[in-house]
């Protein structure tokens, strides 16, 4: 037992550049990353017997440090996105007083570095919850028009809908979503775009 | 004059199909009158931009 304690550590210690290389690329934050590889090397130590031989020791810690990694990514996520609720967006009738102008605190308000949103993986979870939580048929035509592309003369024929419905719909949709993402997303001062 | 409500219809149409020169002409005119609507406009064509950038990355 000693004997194989004495290795792994060995093993443990050329492989720990790589590991923390490997897990501050993923967390981009160095402290978090130096724990995980120690709970990576804690869980390497507990579960030793389970490693049969068969790959390579470093392949056998990079896989329990993965699973480490997609946990702490998930955590993260989780924290990100139930902290806002999507229910709480207007209506579309609430968004518009009797004289169909902005009722006040519903008008749009400014977006902080909107145009590289895109490349952010957790604004697309932001936009997905978004859309989840439109009406069904209304959420089916603007996945189909938006994230499709399909043009809306085939929405309507391939939906039995017509021209005016389809339109109605987006337009509902899009002033949801954009009520949805102000509030999940681009009114969130803290994020760093 | 147009009401605000109305003209989030037309921005939104505008996305899916031109806009006759009637509707285009009320439509400017409200926008250069309100400041709401001129916002919502950009970030409803944002939101359709960002959404092509999705569909092109993901095929």
């Amino acid at each position: 037992m000693n004997a194989a304690v004495i290795n792994i550590e060995e093993h443990f210690e050329r492989v720990r550049p790589r590991l923390f290389a490997f897990a501050r690329l993923q967390l981009e934050d160095e402290a978090l990353a130096e724990d995980k590889v120690q709970d990576t090397l804690l869980a390497a130590y507990e579960s030793i017997e389970r490693f049969n031989g068969q790959s390579k020791f470093e392949t056998w810690l990079f896989a329990i440090l993965k699973n480490k990694l997609i946990d702490e990514i998930r955590r993260r996520t989780r924290e990100f996105t139930t902290d806002f609720d999507a229910d709480q967006v207007a209506e579309i009738d609430e968004m518009f007083d009797e004289r169909s102008h902005w009722v006040s605190g519903q008008q749009p308000q400014k977006w902080v570095q909107p145009e590289s949103s895109y490349l952010h993986e957790q604004f697309w979870q932001v936009f997905d919850v978004c859309v989840f939580h439109l009406p069904k048929g209304t959420a089916r035509v603007f996945t189909m028009r938006e994230l499709l592309g399909i043009d809306t003369e085939e929405v309507c024929d391939s939906l039995g809908l017509s021209q005016q419905n389809v339109w109605t719909m987006l337009h509902r949709a899009r002033l949801k979503i954009r009520g949805c993402l102000e509030r999940g997303w681009y009114g969130r001062e803290e994020i760093e775009l | 004059m147009m009401s605000c409500k109305r003209a989030t219809e037309q921005m939104s149409q505008k996305l899916d199909a031109p806009l006759s020169l009637l509707e285009k002409m009320s439509l400017g005119a409200h926008l250069m009158m309100c400041g709401k609507c001129s916002r919502c406009q950009k970030q409803l064509e944002q939101l359709h931009r960002v959404c092509q950038k999705r569909s092109e990355t993901s095929t």
